[in-house]
This record gives structure tokens, sequence and C-alpha cells, in this order.
């Protein structure tokens, strides 16, 4: 029986006549549907959502809207489309012909850096598994339904190259992406931050503001790969990456928003009273904001780093919009790092630049995260409150690179560990405040209604109200 | 090169924890990245530095003497899912290639250390690799009796070397894996092959571990397989330790001086002239007695600080070419030590101290450099401190024709049991066995003349030594020998000593010390691992290595 490929799975990479793909993703696919089954958000999965599919990468297929059960979410693979002569924009290979097929050399790096972009999809779909339990709203409900099965169709993208092009390997860790879970002691994901679980709305909105964007640099960074698939692929990812990251920064700036409405309604900024009258308080907000802001550039690596030296040299990650850069090689060029001095300052170290292209990234991401905080202080300013939402220095909090394990306050001054102790409370998230986020995630499922901490949002789905069912419970 | 000192004390460490619990120790290595002992690297992820390695050593040489009951050893990692990444690559591209020999060589003896006392001591040695193991990560735990992994999806072992460096594992991994584990070979082709290494499961596939369990079961796994190591260990369940006391040792540009052994350094004649004493006061004999000396007990306390003498020599005085082996000292006194060592070679203690002695022999034979024994007037080459002219290249005995009518003290040579068995080089066969070529005949006859005083012509006769030159010759003889070796090629005469020395069956060690370790000592002096363009010094910068392709 001949099977329509184009139905069942829309591709623009010939699957039809691809004999070992289409015997690679039938063994693989399912074990996805199972694994969505049992790791997927928890008890919707007969619900219809009114989601977005990709059904081609041109302008009109790209978001095709309709009610689809989960399960039957057509999960396709696009690749952006190929140009003609494309060529290598950076590293050692500058200027040479792209590579159409892994090159020999570089295909266990290559497989790695795939994997690990790869773990962190389903890694996120688990760790968000029980939120739709709670949800302040249909839309809100259906926006995390759209992250989970673009998060399980970036899954599909990454599998697609590792059945492609990288052969028993790649088939064989393309099953482990399945079989490491979030959080599980004996398979966790690779990276830390996804093992642990999301459980509760702010934390979501953080993680899909802060800990997406990381994806998205990642996926910035690989879209300039020398390998051509691997380009164009991520080049896609990017269209869709980009909602996640709109429904982080709606996400936080409703919170805010409603948080001011309530300010102004008990004419007052206590935070208790606030609390009481059932909205987050803002310097809640900022100690959630410093969590995952901190949280997420670890995600970036090593400051200084000789794996991020090897890819770049090598040509197969770039940096995000490599094209502004003059120059493309990086050879001679070197980098100022701040680093602790060991004495409690701070001391600059410089590094070659290929090996701190870690740190290039981060700091692009960093600019890219002032955007949204930027937002959120006008409205709160627009409102007349004296407050200001701030990113905590990139010395704070952190668990990797140069800064790993010393205390540093939020403004990047290095303290003592007593000072730390005597303070992370300010600064962080207490027990007790976990507690009283917890407290009001209470599932709102009324078409249109929203929980009390949250302001609805401007506008509904494409072009539709905002009260319309966009999760039918079933 | 930088100075080196290899004193360490147990409450110093910088880089490992250790736990001790019954008849089980936890080494954990938990590397300060900020404390390499040279500057300019960090050592990130678990990588070691010579100074790491000397802490290890140290640790390891605690265990044997001053925690007897301990039976098995856990080596495993504090970091989180990271169990060791080997060498530290920053610190090898930037070493001169005489600091690399060193520190490859004095952790392949660590290595072999570990086997060494699991075989002779029974202190058995398990590998918890609890996160990803690399290189020479792996080689630890290759050395260990046994090796119990982490099943956790994303952790691997690996030997990257040769795919990543351009260069070959270096502290005996390829020997290993196929020696000593049996991987079949065309897998080890695969697994030498793959800088990513492989995950748990397959590693126990190939036979690169020997069990595997996932994070929850992981710490039980590690417990029963220690203690079931323990279990075959006769080490004593009940004994008091002894305390290794800090070596006192005065030093200066031109000596190094200990209680029993001193090293005087010509310079200019790039020689160095190491003198060992026999013990000048009454040595225990009862087996109490002996151990209440402790590390004062003259074959122990020479035996320390005769391998730390190697080791500065090895180390901090690199330009000296010829060690000349001298002894002073009662011959009586050296054989009433060797009696008492023969006498309670079955107690723990006496038994850590011929190991001692056995690794401290072993460690002068591959210390690179030519070695003169030197049988003079006062001299003692008897029994235990035979073995140090049987390992000479060459031995210089003074011949004394008129010694009675003169009244002269003419030197001899005595054997003792002690040369017939437990001082075995890594070749495995005993000095005697591998000068002879294991001859049963001369074997037999050697043992007759057990206690017997050999002067120069019976010891010559006996091919014990090499030259006997008369009183009139002696002088010149000397100084002409050393004269004319000390004009020799360096490097020729490390090759053609290591090829001499070792005659005889081949061994794990003799693999790793001699055809390993030249293929290492080759390919890091070849363009394509150190030179501009190198794999080595590339690494970290990100720049692929561009080789000259001919294979030589």
């Amino acid at each position: 029986m001949s099977l329509n490929y184009r139905d069942r799975i829309p591709n623009n990479v010939d699957l039809g006549t691809n004999r070992s793909l289409q015997r690679a993703l039938e063994h693989w696919q399912p074990k996805f549907l199972t694994w969505w089954q049992d790791l997927g958000p928890e008890g919707f999965q007969a619900a219809d959502v009114y989601l977005r599919t990709a059904t081609s990468v041109d302008a009109k297929g790209w978001a095709t809207y309709g009610k689809v059960k989960m399960p039957d979410y057509r999960w396709g693979i696009f690749l952006a489309e190929q140009t003609a002569d494309r060529r290598i924009g950076f590293g050692d290979f500058y200027g040479k012909p792209a590579w159409d097929q892994v090159p020999g050399d570089f295909r266990s790096t290559l497989r790695r850096l795939i994997v690990t972009q790869g773990d962190t999809e389903p890694a996120s779909v688990e760790q968000q598994r029980l939120l739709g339990q709670i949800c302040p709203s249909l839309y809100d409900l259906r926006n995390l339904f759209q992250v989970n099965v673009e998060e399980g169709r970036h899954l599909w993208a990454m599998v697609y190259l590792l059945h492609a092009y990288f052969g028993r390997d790649g088939r064989e860790e393309a099953e482990e992406l399945l079989a490491r879970h979030s959080g599980d002691a004996d398979k966790p994901r690779i990276l830390g931050t996804f093992n642990e679980p999301i459980s509760d709305w702010l934390s979501f909105y953080m993680f899909t503001y802060f800990t997406d964007r990381d994806g998205k640099f990642q996926l910035k960074s690989l879209a300039e790969s020398g390998f051509d698939p691997l380009a164009r692929t991520c080049q896609f990812m990017l269209t869709e990456e980009a909602h996640h990251m709109f429904v982080g920064e709606t996400g936080i700036g409703r919170v805010i928003r409603r948080t001011l409405e309530v300010m102004d309604e008990i004419n007052s900024d206590d935070p208790e009273a606030l609390r009481k009258a059932g909205a987050i308080d803002l310097p809640t907000v900022q100690k959630y904001l410093n969590f995952w802001f901190s949280s997420s550039l670890d995600l970036f690596g090593s400051d200084v780093s000789s794996n991020a030296a090897t890819v770049f040299a090598n040509g197969l990650k770039g940096r995000p919009d490599e094209g502004r850069y003059e120059d493309h090689v990086c050879v001679e060029d070197v980098f100022d790092l701040d680093k602790p001095d060991g004495k409690g300052g701070v001391e600059t170290e410089t590094v070659p630049l290929r090996n701190a292209m870690n740190e290039v990234t981060r700091n692009a991401y960093v600019k890219d995260c002032m955007i949204g905080v930027k937002r959120w202080n006008r409205s709160i300013a627009k409102a007349g409150k004296p407050f200001e939402l701030t990113l905590p220095s990139t010395r704070f909090r952190r668990q990797i690179g140069s800064w790993a394990g010393f205390s540093v306050m939020p403004d990047g001054t290095p303290i003592d560990e007593e000072a730390w102790n005597a303070r992370v409370n300010e600064w962080l998230p207490t027990e007790a405040d976990q507690q009283f986020v917890h407290s009001l995630m209470r599932q709102v499922t009324a078409p249109g209604k929203m929980a009390s901490w949250i302001a609805p949002p401007d506008r509904g789905i494409n072009n539709l109200p905002v009260d319309y069912e966009y999760v039918h419970l079933g | 090169m930088s100075f080196v000192s290899f004193d360490r004390d147990s409450d110093q460490y910088r880089h490992w924890k250790v736990a001790i619990d019954g008849p089980l120790a936890t080494l954990s290595m938990d590397v300060d990245e900020d404390s390499g002992l040279v500057d300019g690297y960090q050592l990130k992820l678990n990588s070691y530095d010579l100074g790491v390695d000397i802490e290890l050593h140290d640790i390891v040489q605690r265990l044997r003497f001053e925690h007897p009951t301990v039976k098995a050893v856990v080596l495993t990692s504090a970091k989180e899912r990271m169990f060791c990444a080997g060498a530290n690559i920053y610190m090898l591209s930037t070493s001169s290639h005489a600091w690399k020999v060193n520190f490859c060589k004095f952790t392949n003896e660590t290595r072999n250390g570990l086997e060494d006392s699991s075989a002779h001591s029974g202190l058995r040695f398990l590998a918890a690799i609890n996160g990803t193991c690399a290189g020479g990560g792996y080689e630890i735990a290759l050395a260990c009796d046994e090796i119990v992994m982490i099943d956790d999806r994303s952790s691997t072992v690996s030997l990257p070397e040769v795919p990543l460096l351009g260069v070959l594992p270096g502290t005996g991994g390829l020997t290993r894996v196929v020696d000593k584990r049996g991987v079949r070979r065309d897998l080890a082709d695969l697994f030498c092959t793959n800088a990513d290494g492989v995950k748990a499961e397959r590693a126990k596939e190939w036979g690169l571990v020997d069990a595997i369990a996932p994070p929850s079961r992981f710490e039980e796994t590690v417990q029963i397989h220690a203690q079931g190591l323990a279990d075959r260990s006769d080490r004593p369940d009940h004994a008091q330790g002894v305390t290794l006391t800090p070596l006192k040792r005065r030093m200066d540009e031109a000596s190094i001086a200990y209680e029993h052994v001193a090293v005087a350094i010509d310079r200019s004649g790039r020689t160095a002239t190491v003198t060992v004493e026999a013990p000048d006061s009454e040595q225990p004999s009862h087996i109490d007695a002996i151990r209440q000396a402790g590390a004062e007990w003259w074959p122990l306390a020479m035996a320390r600080q005769l391998d730390d003498a190697l080791l500065h020599l090895r180390h901090n005085f690199a330009d000296v070419g010829t060690i000349v082996l001298k002894t002073r000292g009662e011959i009586d006194a050296v054989m009433a030590v060797d009696a008492a060592l023969e006498t309670h070679q079955a107690d723990w203690f006496v038994r850590e101290v011929i190991g001692m002695l056995r690794r401290t022999f072993a460690r002068l034979e591959v210390t690179s450099r030519s070695l003169y024994a030197i049988i003079d007037e006062g001299s003692c080459f008897a029994g235990t401190l035979a073995e140090l002219e049987f390992a000479a290249d060459r031995s210089y005995m003074l011949d004394l024709p008129d010694a009675e009518e003169e009244g002269q003290d003419a030197p001899m040579i005595v054997l003792s049991p002690m040369n017939f068995g437990p001082y075995l080089m890594v070749n495995h066969l005993t000095r005697l066995q591998t000068r002879f070529g294991k001859d049963p005949v001369v074997m037999e006859g050697l043992r007759e003349r057990i206690g017997e005083r050999l002067d120069a012509q019976a010891a010559l006769a006996a091919g014990l030594i090499t030259v006997a030159p008369d009183d009139l010759d002696w002088d010149d003889e000397i100084r002409l020998a050393l004269e004319e070796r000390a004009g020799l090629s360096p490097d020729a005469l490390t090759g053609m000593e290591a090829s001499l020395r070792f005659a005889g069956t081949e061994t794990m060690e003799t693999k790793i010390f001699g055809r390993l370790s030249a293929w290492q000592n080759w390919v890091f002096n070849r363009p394509n691992a150190v030179g501009e363009q190198g794999a080595l010094r590339l690494f970290g910068s990100g720049s692929k290595a561009h080789f000259d392709w001919e294979r030589v």
C-alpha cells in the first residue's frame, strides 16, 4: 500500500520518493505518537484545539488554521527554500560552497549539535504537560498547545536531519530523543534547565520569553551553518519560534497590566494587599524574571569555549545574523571578558574572539531580552507607578562560565556568601512566593473569561474574537 | 620547567575528596579549576594536570600504608554528570616535550601502581563512572579492577585523542582496551576514532565497562561491586596503619640529601651520583617492632627517599643524563633487613614495603637516564640493594687483587632470597631472570650462592657485573666511562637503554612504557600534532589541523 506522504506528513523534502527516509520515519512515528500520548499535554488529547499547521513554507501554507485533536496534528518536515549557490558565511571555509551532505570530518560534531538542540524540543513539552489543568483562559490554553505541537514539530525537524544524514547512529539518536525524559532521574534530558518542571503560568510565560529566546538564538546560529539542510531547517523553525516569544512577552505584559489595574482598584501598591486581591505584585514578577533570565543565560555555555571556537571555525555554527558582521573569519580578533579576579573584584581577560562566540551570542540575546522589558516598563510608567523591571547582571546566579558559583548581586557587584544568603530572598522567588503564585493557578475554561491575575489579550488568534472557543473540551 | 614538589599531606588535597567507610574508600575527583600546577590554564571539567595526579598518587600511597583495612577503593567524581575529561589539553599544548613525557610517565606509573597493588597487596579498585568520561578519565578507569558506568542515556566513555587531538591516549588506554579488557580489535578501532565515544549500553556490550546502572540504582550497583572486590581482598580486617611522615629533605642547586639517600649533581658532567646508605642502627626483626618502627623502618624510609629523589631528578634536573648508583654501609645490616623482609613478607605492612621497593626500582628503570652502578670500597650491594646494581645498564666493580695482603676492604656483592622473587620488573620477571634470559641452570647456580660474599672476580665470573678494573686503572676507567657516555645522543641512549633493559616477556606495562610511549613520543614530536597547524596545537582555537598526509 502506498501512503500519501504529503497528506500524512506535510513536507517539502520529497519524502514520497525517498525510501530509506520513509522507512526510518515509519519506524519512528509510532514511537513519537506513543510519547505524545504519554508525556504530551495531560488530559487534553481528545479536545479540539484551534491550531496553526504548517503545510508548506510559502506565505500561504505556513499558517493554516483549523480545529484539530492534538494526536492528529500533522507534524511536518519543512526546510526553508534552497538558495542557489549558497556559500559558507564564516569560519575557515568562508566563501566555499555550502555542504549538501554531512562532511565526514564533522559528522560527530554536527550530530551532537543536532541532538542537543533536538533534546530541548520534547523536553519543554514534557516540562509543560500539566499546565493545561491550571490554564488562566481558553485563549492561553490554545497558545500553550500551539507552542507544544510546534516544539513537537521542531523535534520532527531534528529527527529528519538525523534520519536523512546520519545513518544508523542518527536513527539511534532519534530514538534516544524520545527515551530521555524531563526530570526523569534515570534518563534526564541533556541540559539541566530542561529537567525542571514548569508548574505555574508565570513561569511558563517567563520560559517562553527567556528560555525560548535562547532557542531562537541557537536556531539563528545554526541557521548560518555551512551544512545547508541544517541551516534551512532552522530558518523555517525560527518563523514558529517567534510565536512562542510572543506568548511570553504578551503573557508577562498581561500579568503586569492586571496588577496595575488592581493597584488602581484598591488604590495601593502594597504587595500583601495586591496578593489578597488576587494579583501578582511587581516585586514577585521581578524575582521570577531574575530566576528565568539567569538560568537561560547558562544555556549559551561557557564564556570561553573551545567547542564554540571549533564549531565556528569549521563553519558549523555561526553568530546570529552573521551577515551583519564585517569579519567572518575572526582569526585575529580578541574579546574582552569580565571575570572574577579572585580577590572579590572584577578583572578583564582578553581571549581570542573565536573562543568567546558563546559570549557574543549571549550579549546579542541580552540586548534582545531588553526589548520586552522596555515595553513592560512603558506600561508601568504610563499607569503612573514608580516601579521599573530590570534585567539582572549576566554575572548574577550563574552556574556555567567564569561567574559560576560566585555570589553576585543583581546589579553585578560581587559579594560574599554571607551577604548573599542574607539577601537572596529579595532577589529570587522564595518558597512563600511560589506557594502564592501556585495558589492563584485555577483552571478557567469559559470562553473569553480570564483568571484574576491576568488581563485579557488585546486581540484573539487569526482575527477571531478573544471569547472564541479556542479549545473545545470534548 | 618550573620546579615541582611531590610532597602532599592528607589534609591539603585540592582536587580530591577521600572518604573511608570500613573496608571501602571512596576517592571523589573534584578538581579545583583554578589550582593548576602551572599558570596559564584552567582545569575545567575535572581535567587533570601533574598536580592532580601527584595528589592521587599520595592518596593511594596513604591508603596502602595508613589504612591497611581498606580493601577496595571506589574512584568516582564529585562533579555532576562529569566523571573526568582527561588530561588538560591546554596544559599539554603549552607544555614542552619533556614536561609532557614526564607527566605521562608519572601518570602511567600511578595507573600501573593501582594494578600493582591489586595484584600484589589485595587493594582493589573500582571505577564508578558517574558522568561523561573522556580520554585520560577513561584510562584511570581502565587501570581499575572493575568499571561500573552510569546509564543516564547521555553520559559517554571515549578515547577521543586520535580524532580530536591527533595524538594517542597517553596512559595505556589503547593497550588496556584490547589487552586487559579484551575488547575486540575492530570494535576498539571504532571506539578509538569516535570523538563522541559510546553511551553506557554499547560500552557494556563492547566490554568497555563491566556493569551499567541507571542513576537511581547507580549507588547501589557501585556498592555491590565494591563490596564484591573487598570480599576478594586479603588485606587485614583489623590493623593499625603506619603514618607516612613528611620526608625530611635538604636540597640545593647541586645536591639533595635525605637520611639514607644522597644525590650529588655534577652539572658540568651532567651526572648525578645517588648514594644509598645501609641502616647504621639496629633494625627490628620482630614484626611488632617492625610495625612500631613504621615509616622509620629502613627499607621503607630508604625506598620513599629514593623514590622522591628519582622524581626530583626527572622533573627538576632534566639535563642530568647519567645516574651513578652507589651504596655505603654494612653488608650485614642490609642482609639482616632482607631476612626480616623475607620472614614477614605475608604481613600486610611488610608486603606494602616490598611493594614500595618494587615500584621504586621500576621507577628507576623507566627514568630515561643512563644507569651506572659503581661498586667500590665501603659499598654494600647486597640483597635488596643489589637490585640497584642489577637495574643498572652497566656496573663497575673495584677489583683489589691484593686486598688481603694490603689489608684493604674489597667490595663485595651478596645475593639474598629477595633477589629471586619479590622485586619484579615491569616485564614481570626478576632482574636476575631478565639478565640471564631465565636460564634455569644459571638461576639455580645463583640461588645456591645466596649469602656468599662475591668479590670482583667472582662477580665477574658469575656475570653479575660488567667490568672489574683494578685499583690502578679504577679512577681513569670510571672517568672515561662517564665522559664517554655523556657525549652520546641522549635520545638514542634513551631508546637503546629502554630496548635493552626489559628483555624477556612482553606485559601490559612493557607495552605501555615501551611501545605505546615510544609511539606517543614520536607523535608528540611530529608537526601533525605540535606544528603550527598541528591538531594538538590548534585544539581549542577551533581551527582544523592541516596534516602532512605522508604515512611514515
